[in-house]
């Protein structure tokens, strides 16, 4: 009787890859309605398993039970017809198509010949009411944020019959006040009988939104707890996952010198329209100084980090070090030590069609090892690229694969070593451990920390607020384009920046 | 091992759609009710002399130019159709110098070479200067060009006295100086020459793999090609390289009538071949843009083009050979994406692999490899 509350139920799968097995003996029950996380680090098996449930891979053993029957999945089509919905990490939106056209695209409601849009906008409008998922349906999804985008992704499957629903890192890329209002949602979804499985790294959440959570290690399965009613924390999990103590961000002491790296004054970046998205800011990084933007996204951030890099006209002065750089293109202020650590890495970061060697290249072509001169150097490339492989833990065969056959974790990895090479004298970072694993998370603030004692200056930008508090020397809140408060790391609490940062209180 | 098995990955695509097309062009010839097996022997037969093998060379040095050409704005997703404009313009300007200047021989050849590849570039040029500044698409502006430049060779070659009378009726540039030909070495067949420019063709072929892959310039190119936001997040300036593959492209299209011109023609007439360009096209799709692809697929296309002479002698129409060289292509196309998604799955898998194994030592396992 009891498997019948199971919405999904994996008995003892197995899957290998040629010679090696990636998900052994891997026995998971969800309960029907219930939200239930499934941590661990990076390989452990976690994407595989989901790949598994989804039906993009086929366990080589074992049993998938949905609603407690036996099912084989052939492919993601199959999955969805029994009611399992995947909402990636990287979300999957046409850019220059609106809400509505991406919602229903590819199972689009027809009357005749024609599209039925007005159909379609109404059942799209009844999902949305009923889930509390508002969305302008007729904006280009280019024109939206990204908590936006992700309810896209979550109506899409939705829309689609869903009524198990996995999401991959869900909060991975959105701010506090985002998370709240995804956890209101999924708990919408779960009193709507709706069962939710999610894959996160932030284990506070998971304890705050997950009615039981499945701890993944070396492929396997390794416990279930339930924190509704045992008491489990954060370091609890974290040592299941990987048998150590959870990093803190936190820096020792102050670095801060009196030599100014960054001088930004009065800088201003306007749409073609002539809205300003970042309105005449002006600030200073000091060589050895960490200084934390904190700011829901969408808010002129990744515009500020454009045009710092040149890649985005703005008007304003920046001086760097002694030089004025407003009018350099990018590639003169990445040679003279700009770092660059970009939001989505997969856009701007990465060539995912290229081996990891000449990824390695990518923003420091010009510059040794990757040439000399006009030539480019491939073997000391090469090389520089195993080191930063090694020093970082990036998990990969070989540096002849392709980017994107690493997971996203250990590609920010290769992207943070990349930027860390060759002395920068500056590094302009948004989310450096955005979607990296407990442990590399803490040696990527490792890096960070003795990059900034030996003086360099870095501009954070970061969603993670206990991140963005712990590694900063001083803070500043964007809205709108704006600074509107400054804060004092050493005493804000993320409740209290996150409030400044929707507006709704001055920090301290 | 991995080198075969590499080879291999890059073999499998091109050779599954030419067995593909080969079953649909035997199919074909069964519904015309002719033997198969007779027409491919004789094709074959007729395709190994040593004079159409020699033909085939000389065929395929032209072929390989103009896919190079193509290739160049491929790699960084420009679509350069305007070969075919360029390429006329360049071998018209060309011949008309090396016709009328007195110099040395084979510094004429040289200037010859030089004015076609500049004019190529020239007229590409007006491409890239449109969709940089006024962002015209380059498919339509190449199209337009093309007409253009049609339209500007009849007039020269009609209209001003730069054209002449070659032969009975045939209007042309001044006949270029027995020393300015690059008239070729009769090398595998006592008759037929094969092209100088065949020499210059495999120049150009190691040129462009030096300069995309080994120069920084290369990288940039290829980088705009694979990720434009990622290339000029990484400092690229896109507009400039846009550009500069134009021009390149361009160049390089300006030599594709020169073969031609050099080594047989010795005049540019109204009656020159015409259409390299969309044959570069189709060429540089089943080469994949990789100069040994590129070669590989002129030299096919010209054993095609040659062979299918012997057709008409056997009752059976020639057509069927562009029937197949179509199907190759758009088999080759299927089939390269489906390989290209296999690799980046096998690829996913062996990561999957290195990390399952997860305590097992990585780096030092990839410096074996290495």
């Amino acid at each position: 009787m009891s498997e019948t509350l199971n919405a999904v139920e994996l008995v003892d799968i197995c899957k290998r890859f040629p010679g090696v097995v990636a998900n052994s003996n891997v026995n998971l029950k969800v309960r029907k309605g219930s939200a239930h996380a499934i941590v661990g680090e990076n390989g452990a098996g976690k994407s595989t398993l989901m790949k598994i449930l989804y039906g993009m891979q086929k366990a080589d053993e074992g049993k998938i039970l949905v609603d407690g029957k036996a099912l084989v999945f052939e492919s993601p089509s199959d999955a969805i017809n029994v009611g399992v919905g995947m909402v990636h990490q990287h979300f999957m939106l046409a850019d220059n198509l609106t809400v509505l056209e991406n919602i229903i695209l590819g199972s689009e409601l027809k009357k005749g010949v024609k599209l039925d849009f007005a159909g379609a906008a109404k059942q799209v409008t009844d999902i949305a009411k009923r889930y509390r998922l508002e969305l302008p349906l007729n904006e280009y999804v280019s024109e939206l944020g990204v908590g936006d985008r992700q309810r896209i992704e979550i109506l899409k499957v939705l829309y689609r019959g869903a009524n198990i629903l996995i999401l991959d890192e869900p909060t991975a890329v959105l701010v506090p006040h985002e998370v709240d209002e995804l956890f209101r949602a999924l708990g919408d979804l779960k009193s709507e009988g709706i069962t939710i499985i999610f894959i996160s790294h932030k284990l506070d959440e998971v304890l705050e939104i997950a009615d039981e959570i499945t701890v993944m290690r070396a492929g396997t399965t390794v416990g279930s707890v339930n924190p509704k009613i045992q008491n489990v924390t954060a370091q609890d999990l974290a040592e299941m996952m990987v048998g150590s103590e959870l990093p803190t961000p936190a820096t020792t002491e102050s670095t801060v010198t009196n030599n100014a790296v960054l001088v930004v004054n009065d800088l201003a970046v306007h749409t073609e329209s002539g809205k300003a998205i970042v309105d005449h800011v002006s600030f200073k990084i000091h060589a050895g100084e960490i200084v934390g933007i904190a700011g829901v996204e969408g808010n002129g951030q990744s515009e500020l980090l454009d045009a710092l890099l040149g890649i985005v006209k703005s008007s304003g002065t920046v001086q760097f070090l002694e030089h004025n750089i407003s009018n350099w293109p990018t590639r003169k202020r990445r040679e003279h030590g700009i770092a660059y650590i970009p939001e989505d890495r997969q856009r701007q970061a990465l060539l995912l069609e290229a081996p990891l060697w000449e990824n390695r290249m990518l923003g420091h072509q010009t510059l040794p090892p990757n040439s000399k001169g006009f030539w480019l150097t491939p073997a000391s490339a090469k090389s520089d690229t195993q080191r930063i492989v090694n020093e970082y833990d990036v998990r990969t065969p070989n540096i002849d694969v392709f980017a994107s056959a690493l997971s996203g974790g250990n590609q920010q990895k290769l992207i943070v070593g990349r930027e860390m090479s060759g002395n920068p004298k500056l590094l302009i970072a948004a989310h450096p451990t955005r979607g990296v694993d407990v442990g590399a998370q803490a040696a990527i603030w490792d890096h960070l920390r003795a990059a900034r004692a030996a003086g360099l200056a870095v501009l954070l930008i970061s969603a993670d607020l206990d991140e963005l508090i712990g590694l900063s020397d001083s803070l500043k809140v964007i809205l709108r384009g704006k600074f509107v408060a400054d804060a004092d790391p050493t005493t804000v609490t993320p409740q209290i920046l996150g409030n400044a940062m929707t507006g709704a209180g001055a920090a301290a | 091992m991995t080198k075969i098995r590499k080879l291999l990955d890059v073999l499998t695509a091109p050779m599954l759609a030419i067995t593909f097309s080969l079953i649909v062009t035997a199919l074909i010839l069964a519904a015309f009710g002719a033997n198969i097996f007779e027409v491919f022997s004789k094709m074959y037969d007729y395709g190994t002399s040593t004079r159409s093998l020699t033909l085939i060379t000389n065929t395929a040095t032209t072929y390989y130019l103009s896919a190079v050409a193509v290739a160049i704005g491929f790699k960084m997703n420009i679509f350069n159709i305007g070969v075919n404009g360029q390429y006329r313009l360049a071998a018209m300007t060309a011949g008309a110098v090396a016709g009328w200047i007195s110099m040395p021989g084979p510094l004429a050849a040289v200037v010859a070479i030089l004015v076609a590849m500049f004019i190529g570039a020239l007229w590409a040029g007006v491409a890239a200067w449109l969709k940089v500044a006024r962002g015209i698409s380059e498919v339509i502006s190449t199209i337009m060009l093309n007409f253009i430049a049609i339209g500007i060779i009849s007039y020269v070659i009609v209209q001003t006295n730069i054209g002449t009378e070659v032969k009975v009726n045939v209007r042309g540039t001044p006949k270029i100086q027995e020393g300015a030909r690059l008239a070729g070495y009769a090398l595998i067949d006592p008759k037929v020459k094969i092209y100088g420019f065949f020499f210059i063709a495999i120049a150009v072929g190691i040129i462009y793999w030096v300069v995309l892959n080994r120069t920084r310039f290369g990288y940039d190119l290829r980088a705009s090609g694979l990720s434009p936001s990622a290339a000029t997040a990484s400092g690229v300036n896109s507009k400039r390289m846009t550009i500069y593959a134009m021009l390149a492209s361009g160049a390089i299209a300006g030599l594709v009538g020169l073969p031609d011109l050099l080594g047989k023609e010795f005049s540019y007439t109204l009656n020159f071949p015409a259409n390299y360009g969309f044959t570069g096209i189709a060429i540089a799709l089943l080469g994949r843009n990789n100069p040994i692809g590129i070669a590989f697929g002129a030299l096919l296309w010209a054993f095609l083009d040659v062979s299918s002479q012997i057709l008409d002698l056997e009752g059976v129409p020639r057509e069927i050979v562009t029937i197949m060289q179509g199907v190759i292509v758009l088999s080759v196309v299927v089939a390269y994406e489906l390989v290209r998604r296999n690799r980046v799955k096998t690829q996913q898998q062996n990561v999957g692999k290195a990390l399952a194994g997860a305590h097992a030592n990585v780096s030092t396992s990839s410096e074996g490899s290495k």
